[in-house]
């Protein structure tokens, strides 16, 4: 028994150990230079004072503050009712649909962006009317300016962006519920609008607030939108992208970062607050829920599943035409030859296996790591405290935009020292090996992706009981066998989905690794990034699309592969 | 030993092999690592000299563009990683030079480089290769379905027909920005030069944050005046786009592309033997075809659409100038202008 609670303590050691490197240091590196001037000496508060004493900031907070709370609001009530509907309704499809919803994170950012203006800019294919096509066809004047550059733009990017991370948490807090609650609801008499109230949104109180922190936070932090279609409009996140590649200004960049902590911390306190009553909704006698036909509804979750899968799949066919149309918008031809990449820079086919491999290596690590080190700070009654700070290091990557993680990994993996308190010479960097390999760059992807991915598997753990560990425990199992067998095959769905959020991201992320990739290994989305920058949008459209459909690849073979498995290891959630 | 951690122990083990597989050592041939800011589908035509010359000699290229490539270098600042930097703007490799982290070093052949066109100090800190200038794209087509005529100067840009066409880069985010709100205020003086920036402001559509996205808009007929640099509306228009690039009547503002040596513990002979190659007769006689000013004089003609008499178009430009008062500027610029939020009709 002893020592089967010192392992369980070494392991939440190991944990808070490997968040420690990963995370804690590189933060402090931030912390660190927003104290201090472009020289490196300490200077208190003088770049906050300074950066608040900017007129532009007002006018960015409040913006930052205006859209990240909007788009919240639209992605997280769409998200919503699309991940109801694949839960809670017996539409045809769900996995279909499941998988069209994921598209939006399966395309780097700048492709999300190209589309957006090829669409809804002032020669967008909606703004014109088909380029005037549909006006000489019906004679009416079908187009619309929908004003992209500024807030519009910012907000349907944003939405459209998180809008699958929303789905992709709240589809497994639906999943997971008790259909025993329903049935007493039901004897009881409780209308179905009663038994929502009561029943499914306290079940999945806590995935709610996830998808909601997760989708302000992301929204908050994030610069690729507001750089390509934000127009004038200022927000923090744009304000660091000026300090850091326009100024080079790393002092001020850090103490932008540090400002857009602070929502985040603040979220992390009311995260905890609703938390400490959350109760779990399976438990070891649950019966799983499984839903019953009701043609009205079920017609109405259909409908609005096959417009956002309409809309998704528009915005995949645009992408898909403009990388194949040879100078848009003046010469609609077609041809393959933006797929050559004989003439563009960027490493071609290379970039694009290396970008594979990592993205394998990502989603194998990465999902390991994350459900561990979720279930050991979920599961396990020892260190408390340990364990709180765990958690609280396991948010923090979230509100860090992948910009800062990219130069807090130089600042740190790069230093051949390390400067420890206690030892005035500092001690030789143990990391420094990982510099210039795919090894930083799998962690920082890792870390980039991390709170997502936790939360996933931590709304998984919170459905079920503590009391299945205290059984086990009393009956001598040893902890990991009920991991093994109980925890990890209930958690499966999770666990995939987990693996293959770490996947699709890994091939689409710009942002962090643009900073980390060494000559030896140059990336498909670092390519996209260098070929749009060289006026080759198409080329980087096609780029795009080879990310895309790879990632659509995986998420097939997935879903093919897990059915079988889900089948038989989740027999118990069958009727 | 118990199963629990026999069951851990074969666990870590499977981690490390795992973990392990993923690195591979860095081989320690005859190598240099060069960062640039050099175009993606230049480098390989400049490189060929290169690798006839010195077949035994690897060269490593990290390409990104300038803001990145400066935030890069500075960043690994502690321990550098880069031999040599190649092709980056004059005024970033200023900011390097500040921060000391630049060995001067006078490659062969220095001598034959326009002395405006490389570090005073001997030797120099860094040399110039080629100068890029602020010129405007303009989209034909469009301008033509909106009859309207090309700008041809900057006294142009503020008239009022072309209110809601323009864009340019923000100088707090671009290079390319900077280059040009420093061109106006030496031209024009401060008092002046202020006075027609708010004027400019009031027809700027939107702001970008990089130096080619208002040419690139042109070219899609977004906004259908850019104001950015010259090389990028030429290659535009070799793509098949409807751009005619115009140089400002007043004369342009310009930078540098320009090497350098970086300071490391341990100097590779190498990265001398390849910035001494960057500045020689084969590789400027490439630069001359993609830019109408390199820094050492060539008698291949200048390419098509540039001015004829390309050194002409320069302003009498102050790097150093530019480089002390950016920060100065840039704040009086985002006072103006920054703060200024919601997108204009």
């Amino acid at each position: 028994m002893d020592l089967d609670r010192l392992i369980k303590g070494g392991l939440i050691v190991l944990v808070c150990l490997w968040m420690t490197v990963a995370v804690v240091f590189p933060v402090l590196e931030l912390l660190v230079r927003s104290l201090s001037n472009a020289q490196g000496e300490f200077t208190g508060l003088a770049n906050f004072s300074r950066y608040f004493r900017t007129p532009a900031l007002a006018g960015s907070l409040t913006n930052s503050l205006t859209v990240s709370l909007i788009t919240t609001m639209v992605s997280v009530s769409l998200g919503f009712l699309f991940a109801y509907a694949l839960t809670r309704t017996a539409i045809p499809g769900k996995t279909l649909f499941l998988g069209i919803a994921m598209v939006p994170v399966f395309a780097p950012t700048l492709l999300n962006g190209i589309v957006l203006v090829y669409l809804f800019g002032k020669k967008g294919v909606v703004t014109t009317g088909a380029f005037g096509l549909l006006e000489r066809v019906t004679g009416m004047a079908l187009r619309a300016d929908i004003g992209l550059y500024g807030p519009v733009g910012i907000i349907l990017a944003e939405a459209f962006y998180t809008f699958p991370q929303v789905v992709l948490i709240l589809s497994i807090a639906l999943r997971m519920t008790d259909a025993r609650l329903y049935e007493a609801a039901q004897s009881l008499g409780a209308s179905p609008w009663r038994s929502f109230i009561s029943v499914t949104l306290p079940g999945i109180r806590y995935g709610l607030i996830s998808a909601v922190f997760v989708s302000f936070v992301l929204c908050f932090t994030d610069f690729g939108a507001p750089k390509v279609v934000g127009g004038n409009y200022n927000v923090l996140a744009t304000d660091i992208y000026k300090q850091v590649i326009g100024q080079q200004n790393f002092s001020m960049g850090a103490t932008v970062s540090v400002i857009l902590l602070i929502p985040t911390v603040i979220a992390f306190a009311i995260d905890r607050f609703c938390q400490g009553r959350q109760q779990a909704v399976v438990g070891t006698g649950s019966v799983p829920y499984s839903p019953r036909r009701h043609p009205l509804r079920d017609a109405l979750f259909l409908t609005y599943c096959i417009v956002i899968s309409c809309a998704v799949l528009c915005f995949l066919t645009t992408a898909f035409f403009v990388s194949l149309v040879n100078v848009w918008p003046y010469d609609f031809t077609l041809t393959w030859k933006h797929y050559h990449f004989h003439d563009t820079g960027g490493g071609g086919y290379a970039a694009f296996f290396n970008s594979v491999r990592m993205s394998f290596y990502t989603a194998l690590l990465g999902t390991c790591l994350t459900f561990g080190s979720a279930y050991l700070l979920e599961k396990l009654q020892e260190t408390p405290l340990l364990r709180r700070i765990g958690y609280f290091l396991s948010i923090i990557p979230l509100a860090l935009p992948g910009l800062v993680i990219g130069l807090a990994y130089i600042f740190f993996f790069n230093n051949p020292h390390l400067d420890l308190p206690f030892f005035p010479a500092g001690i030789p960097n143990p990391f420094n090996f990982l510099y210039g390999t795919m090894g930083i760059l799998i962690l920082c992807n890792i870390v980039h992706f991390y709170t997502v991915s936790f939360l996933t598997a931590t709304t998984a753990l919170k459905q079920l009981e503590k009391e299945l560990e205290m059984v086990s425990e009393s009956m001598g199992v040893p902890f990991y066998r009920t991991c093994f067998r109980v925890t990890v095959p209930v958690c499966l769905p999770a666990i995939l989905e987990i693996a293959l959020y770490y996947f699709v991201n890994s091939m689409a992320t710009v942002s962090a690794v643009i900073f980390l990739y060494s000559a030896e290994i140059p990336l498909a989305s670092v390519a996209v990034a260098n070929m749009d920058d060289a006026g080759d949008v198409a080329p980087a459209a096609a780029m795009s699309m080879l990310i895309v459909f790879t990632n659509i690849l995986v998420r097939l073979v997935y879903t093919l592969l897990t059915r079988s498995l889900k089948q038989s290891a989740q027999a118990w959630t069958a009727p | 030993m118990s199963k629990p951690s026999r069951f851990i122990l074969h666990s870590l083990y499977a981690a490390v092999v795992l973990f392990a597989s993923v690195f591979h050592p860095l081989a320690e041939a005859a190598e240099v690592l060069v960062y640039t800011a050099l175009e993606d589908d230049q480098i390989p035509r400049y490189l060929e000299s290169f690798k006839q010359q010195h077949p035994e000699i690897q060269v490593k290229i990290v390409r990104d563009s300038t803001g990145i490539v400066t935030a890069r270098l500075l960043a690994e600042k502690a321990n550098p990683q880069a031999d040599v930097v190649w092709g980056t703007a004059a005024t970033s490799l200023l900011i390097l030079e500040q921060e000391g982290m630049l060995e001067p070093y006078a490659p062969k052949g220095v001598e034959r480089i326009l002395p405006q066109f490389k570090d005073t100090a001997h030797p120099p800190r860094w040399v110039g290769i080629d100068a890029w200038e602020t010129g405007f794209c303009i989209n034909t087509m469009e301008m033509e379905k909106n009859k309207l005529p090309a700008p041809q100067s900057y006294a142009d840009l503020i008239k009022p027909e072309y209110k809601g066409h323009i864009t340019m880069p923000n100088p707090a985010s671009s290079g390319t920005g900077y280059l040009t709100i420093s061109a106006v205020l030496q031209l024009m003086g401060e008092k002046a030069g202020w006075e027609y920036l708010d004027r400019l402001h009031d027809n700027i559509a939107i702001y970008t944050h990089s130096g080619s996205k208002p040419c690139k808009m042109a070219g899609a007929g977004e906004f259908p005046i850019g104001i950015s640099f010259g090389y990028r509306g030429i290659i535009q228009k070799q793509k098949g786009e409807p751009i005619l690039t115009v140089f400002p009547k007043e004369g342009s503002g310009w930078d540098l592309e320009a090497n350098a040596l970086v300071k490391k513990t341990a100097i590779k002979p190498e990265a001398k033997v390849f910035l001494d190659w960057a500045i020689s007769e084969p590789a400027m006689k490439e630069y001359a075809k993609s830019f109408a000013i390199v820094a050492a004089p060539t008698v291949d003609p200048v390419p098509e659409g540039f001015p004829k008499e390309p050194m002409k178009q320069l302003i009498k430009n102050d790097l150093h100038w530019a480089a002390k008062n950016r920060s100065a500027i840039l704040d009086e610029w985002t006072r103006r202008y920054g703060a200024k939020s919601e997108p204009k009709k």
